[in-house]
C-alpha cells in the first residue's frame, strides 16, 4: 500500500465531499440558492475541510512517527545479544535489515537472525501501512457524513471556511519563524555537543586549525587542533579584496549609470549587469579556478613574484565581480533618493557635475551606502562556491594574498561532505563555524539596518 | 587702492580662476572617465567569462568517432546459436573489437601494446555493439564498418587539446597510440559527429560516456518540489501579513524574521536541512524532496517580499469597491486582489526559482554530491542537480572533463536565461500601470 495512493485518496474523497456538499445545500433549498445564507461553493468547501483536515492530519502525524515506532518495533524483536549492541553497530545492522526488507541487499548469504527480522519489519509495515489506509479514509468518510449532516439553509457556511482559511493563512505565516528558530536551534544544538568536546576559548581564539582527530593512538597529522583565527583571517582577507574590487567600480557604475550614461548605453550595460548578478556562483568559481588563477599565477610569476596556484587574489577578485551589481543597485537606489532639489542648488551655485555628486549626493546618500556596504560584506562572507573551487583548504594564517586561506564556508563544506561520524568533534566544529556564520551575518544585517534609520536624513 | 592695483588684482583672479575653472573640469572629465572604466571592467568580466566558457564547451557536443571493420563472430556472440537475448546481451564484444584493431595494426604484438591499442576507443565501444546485436541479432555472421566512440584522450588530441609534441611520458597517448590514430585519420577513419552522449547519458567516470541527463532530471524534480512547496505558503503569508495582519508586535516579529532570512548565507539552510530534516525527521538523503524543501525555504523570503509588494501595488479603490458591494476580506483578496497582483507575485516567484537553479552549496550538505549514474526515477530516488554536477567535474582530473563542465555550465545559463527572459516578458506584458 503505497503512501501516494493512500494521498491520492484522500484528495478524491475531498472533492466528492465538495460536490456532495454543494448539491445538498441546493436541495435543501429546492433550488432556490438565494435562500441560502452562504453561496453553494461554501457549503462545498466547508464539507471538503471537515472531510480532508481531520484525515490530513492524522496521516501527517502517523508519517512523522511510523520510521521511529517500527525501529522501535525492529530492535524490540531482536535477540539480545544483537539488542545490547552499542549505538552505532546497532544502527548499521538495523540498516542492513532494511535493505534486505527492501530488496536492496542479497537474501542469501545474510545471517538468519536479520533476515528473520527483516521479514518480521515487512509484516509489521504492511499492517501499519493497512491500519493507517483505513484509519484515514475512515476520519475522512465520518467528516463527509458529519460535515454534510451540517448542512441547512442558516448554516454560515462562509464565515467557518473563512475561519479556517484565515487560521491556515496565519500558520503559513509562523513557517518563517519557526524556521529561524530551526536553524539558531540545530546549530545551537550539535555546537554545544562541539563545545563539549572542545572548550570554547580554544575554538573562539586558537591560533591552530587542524581539524583530523586520531583515531588511532600513533595516527600521524591528526593533532585535533580546532582554533578558528585562522579561518577568521581567511575570510576576512578574501572579503578584504573582493570589497577593494567591488565597492568602487559598483558606485562608479552606479554613478555613471545615473547621471552620466545616454540611453543606449544604459539600455546596455543595465541588462549585462543583470545577467552578471543571475550567474550561479558555481560557474563564478570554475572561471576563477580555470581562467583567474592560473592568470594570476602566471603574471607573478614572470615578474619573479611566488603565487599560490589557489591564490587569496584570484578568489577575492572573482567574488568582487560577482558583488558588483550588488553595490551598484543597492547605491543606485540610495542616490536616486537624494531628491533633486539639492542637486539643483549645487549646479545653482556653479559646481560640475563629478563636484555636485562628490560634495553633495555621495554625503547626502552616505547612511544607505555604508549600509549597502556592509550587506554586502554580509554576502561576501557568507559566499562559498567561489572560494570552494579557488581558495584552498589547509588552514593558514597570513596577510600576503598571493597565498592560499581557507574560510570558514569551504571549512563547513569539506568537513561536511565525506564520511560523515556525527560525534566526532571534527564534524560538529561545522556547526560550531555554522553558528558564527549565522551570528556575524546577522549582527551586519542589524547593524547595516540600523546605521540606515538612524542616520538618514528626511528630505521633505 | 589705485587703478593699477585693481586692475592687477583683476587679472591675477581672472588668470587664476581661469586655471582653478580648467583644472575643474579636468577633474570632471577624469570622474567620467572613471565611470567609464568602471562600466567596462564590469561588462569585459562577463564577456570573458562568457567566452571563456563558450569556447572550452562548445567542443563537448561533437564526439570523436573510430570507424573498423568490425567481424560479428557467431562464434564469440553466441556458439549456440539460439538467439536467445540473454546470450546475445553477455557475449564479449570486446573481443570483438579488440581483434579487429589487432587485425589493422599487426605491429601491435606485447600485451603493453595490445592493451595501448585498445585504450584507443571508449569503454563503452562493447555496450555500443551490444546495442546493435540486440536490436538486429541478423548482424551475427557479417562482417562490416562500425563506428564507435573513441576514447577521451583521442578526443583531446583530435580536438587540438593534447600537443603530440613535448615529452612523451607527460602525454597520457604515448607515441605508439599517437601513430595508430594518425595511421586511421590518414585512412579516413577518425570523424567527429554531434554527440548525442553529453545530453542523453547519465554521469560517468568516463568523459567520454558522461552525460548531464541524470542531473536535468533531477533538477527538474528538485525545483518541482521547491515550486510546490514555496508558492502557496509565500503568497498565503504575504496576503496575510498585507491584508489580515494587525499591527502588533507578533506581525512585527514576523516581518523582521523574513527580513534576516533573506540575509543568510544559503550554506546555513544546508545545515539545516542535514541536521533536521536528514537526521531527526530520516528522510532519504540526496533526494529531491530534501533538496526542494532546503531550496524552499531560501526561496521563501524572496516571494513573500515581492508577493507583498505585487499586493500593495493594487489600489485600495479596488478593495473598496469590492467591499461596498458586500463582499467579505477574503472575498475581496481570493476575487479581486490576488489575480490583479498575480504577474507581480509570478514575476517574483519565476525570478526566485532562477535563484535556487544556481544554488549549490546547502545541496552539497545534504548529500546531492554523490555519485549517482542512474536517471532518477522519483523524488525520494537519490539525484544530483545541475550546479552540483557541474561541480563534481570540475574536481575530475581527466582533461576532457573541463569541456563537459564548460558544456553543461552553457546549458545552465541557457535555462536560466530562458527562465529570466520569461519574467522580463511577464513583467512587460501583464504589468498595469494604475
Amino acid at each position: 500500500m503505497n503512501l501516494t495512493v493512500i494521498f491520492a485518496t484522500l484528495l478524491i474523497l475531498t472533492a466528492v465531499g465538495y460536490f456532495l456538499g454543494r448539491q445538498r445545500a441546493f436541495a435543501s433549498v429546492g433550488g432556490r440558492a438565494s435562500q441560502l445564507h452562504s453561496l453553494p461553493s461554501y457549503h462545498g468547501a466547508y464539507v471538503a475541510l471537515w472531510c480532508l483536515l481531520p484525515a490530513l492530519l492524522l496521516f501527517l502525524l502517523w508519517m512523522l512517527a511510523e520510521p521511529h515506532i517500527l525501529r522501535a518495533i525492529t530492535i524490540g524483536a531482536l535477540p539480545p545479544e544483537l539488542a545490547n549492541l552499542p549505538n552505532n553497530q546497532l544502527g548499521l545492522v538495523l540498516n542492513d535489515i532494511q535493505n534486505i526488507a527492501e530488496g536492496n541487499a542479497a537474501r542469501a548469504g545474510a545471517d538468519p537472525a536479520k533476515l528473520a527480522a527483516a521479514d518480521h519489519l515487512i509484516t509489521w509495515e504492511r499492517t501499519g501501512r493497512i491500519a493507517i489506509a483505513i484509519a484515514a479514509v475512515a476520519a475522512a468518510l465520518a467528516g463527509l457524513l458529519w460535515g454534510r449532516h451540517r448542512i441547512a439553509p442558516a448554516l454560515r457556511a462562509r464565515n467557518s471556511v473563512e475561519r479556517t482559511a484565515t487560521i491556515l493563512l496565519i500558520a503559513c505565516s509562523t513557517i518563517s519563524v519557526i524556521t529561524t528558530v530551526g536553524i539558531v536551534l540545530s546549530l545551537l544544538f550539535e555546537s554545544l555537543r562541539f563545545f563539549a568536546q572542545v572548550p570554547f576559548y580554544e575554538f573562539l581564539f586558537g591560533l591552530q586549525w587542524s581539524p583530523q582527530t586520531a583515531m588511532r593512538a600513533d595516527q600521524v597529522g591528526s593533532s585535533g587542533a580546532f582554533g578558528a583565527i585562522p579561518l577568521f583571517a581567511g575570510t576576512l582577507l578574501i572579503t578584504l579584496i573582493a570589497m577593494v574590487v567591488a565597492v568602487p567600480l559598483g558606485l562608479m557604475a552606479a554613478i555613471y549609470m545615473a547621471d552620466y550614461a545616454s540611453k543606449t548605453v544604459r539600455a546596455f550595460v543595465k541588462p549585462a549587469l543583470e545577467v552578471l548578478a543571475g550567474i550561479p556562483t558555481v560557474v563564478y568559481g570554475f572561471f576563477a579556478a580555470l581562467t583567474v588563477a592560473p592568470f594570476i599565477r602566471g603574471a607573478g610569476q614572470s615578474i619573479g613574484l611566488d603565487v599560490a596556484s589557489e591564490s587569496a587574489l584570484a578568489a577575492g577578485v572573482v567574488m568582487g565581480i560577482m558583488i558588483i551589481p550588488f553595490v551598484s543597485s543597492l547605491s543606485d537606489d540610495v542616490m536616486n533618493a537624494v531628491p533633486q532639489s539639492l542637486r539643483d542648488g549645487s549646479y545653482a551655485l556653479g559646481a560640475t557635475k563629478s563636484e555636485t555628486i562628490r560634495q553633495v549626493v555621495v554625503p547626502a546618500a552616505l547612511p544607505g551606502i555604508v549600509g549597502a556596504v556592509l550587506l554586502a560584506v554580509s554576502r561576501a562572507i557568507g559566499e562559498t562556491m567561489i572560494v570552494v573551487m579557488a581558495a584552498g583548504l589547509t588552514a593558514n594564517l597570513t596577510a600576503n594574498p598571493l597565498e592560499a586561506v581557507t574560510t570558514v564556508t569551504v571549512q563547513i563544506a569539506t568537513l561536511l561532505v565525506g564520511d560523515q561520524e556525527f560525534d566526532s568533534p571534527k564534524t560538529l566544529s561545522a556547526f560550531a563555524l555554522g553558528l558564527v556564520l549565522f551570528c556575524v551575518t546577522l549582527a551586519l544585517n542589524i547593524v547595516a539596518l540600523s546605521i540606515v534609520r538612524r542616520y538618514r536624513e528626511k528630505y521633505d | 587702492m589705485t587703478e593699477a592695483a585693481i586692475e592687477a588684482m583683476q587679472f591675477r583672479q581672472a588668470e587664476t580662476s581661469a586655471v582653478r575653472v580648467r583644472r575643474r573640469y579636468a577633474a570632471e572629465r577624469r570622474f567620467r572617465f572613471y565611470g567609464v572604466l568602471a562600466i567596462s571592467v564590469a561588462v569585459l568580466m562577463l564577456a570573458l567569462l562568457l567566452a571563456t566558457i563558450v569556447s572550452k564547451g562548445y567542443g563537448a557536443f561533437v564526439q570523436t568517432e573510430i570507424t573498423i571493420d568490425i567481424n560479428f563472430d557467431s562464434a564469440v556472440i553466441d556458439p549456440a546459436g539460439t538467439l536467445d537475448p540473454a546470450v546475445l546481451a553477455t557475449a564479449d564484444y570486446a573481443k570483438l573489437i579488440k581483434e579487429a584493431l589487432y587485425a589493422q595494426f599487426p605491429e601491435a604484438t606485447s600485451r603493453g601494446d595490445k592493451r595501448a591499442l585498445y585504450d584507443l576507443v571508449s569503454t563503452g565501444a562493447s555496450y555500443e555493439l551490444q546495442k546493435m546485436v540486440l536490436t538486429d541479432p541478423s548482424l551475427i555472421g557479417k562482417t562490416q564498418p562500425v563506428t564507435l566512440t573513441a576514447s577521451d584522450d583521442v578526443d583531446m588530441l583530435n580536438k587540438g587539446y593534447m600537443s603530440r609534441s613535448g615529452v612523451e611520458a607527460e602525454r597520457r597517448l604515448n607515441d605508439k597510440q599517437v601513430g595508430w590514430i594518425d595511421g586511421l585519420a590518414a585512412k579516413g577513419l577518425v570523424s567527429t559527429a554531434l554527440g548525442t552522449a553529453f545530453l542523453t547519458h547519465g554521469d560517468s567516470r568516463e568523459p567520454e560516456q558522461a552525460g548531464v541527463w541524470g542531473a536535468v532530471v533531477g533538477t527538474v524534480f528538485t525545483m518541482l518540489v521547491t515550486l510546490l512547496m514555496t508558492l502557496p505558503l509565500g503568497v498565503a503569508t504575504a496576503v496575510y501579513l498585507e491584508e489580515f495582519a494587525p499591527k502588533n508586535r507578533w506581525t512585527d516579529l514576523i516581518e523582521i524574521n523574513i527580513n534576516n532570512l533573506a540575509a543568510v548565507p544559503s550554506i546555513v539552510f544546508g545545515l539545516l536541512g542535514l541536521a533536521v530534516f536528514l537526521n531527526f525527521f530520516g528522510l532519504p538523503r540526496s533526494a529531491p524532496l530534501v533538496g526542494g524543501m532546503v531550496l524552499a525555504l531560501i526561496v521563501l523570503p524572496t516571494i513573500i517580499i515581492a508577493g507583498r509588494a505585487a499586493i500593495k501595488a493594487v489600489p485600495p479603490s479596488i478593495r473598496e469597491a469590492a467591499l461596498g458591494v458586500g463582499a467579505s476580506r477574503l472575498q475581496v483578496v481570493t476575487h479581486h486582489v490576488l489575480p490583479l497582483a498575480m504577474p507581480g507575485i509570478l514575476t517574483g516567484t519565476i525570478i526566485g526559482m532562477a535563484h535556487a537553479l544556481g544554488e549549490t552549496a546547502p545541496l552539497l550538505m545534504i548529500g546531492m554530491v554523490a555519485f549517482i549514474v542512474d536517471i532518477p526515477g522519483g523524488i525520494t530516488d537519490a539525484a544530483t542537480v545541475l550546479p552540483v554536477q557541474i561541480y563534481i567535474w570540475a574536481d575530475s582530473p581527466e582533461r576532457a572533463f573541463v569541456e563537459r563542465t564548460s558544456a553543461a555550465i552553457m546549458v545552465l545559463l541557457a535555462v536560466l536565461l530562458v527562465m529570466n527572459g520569461l519574467a522580463i516578458l511577464l513583467r512587460r506584458q501583464f504589468e498595469r500601470r494604475w
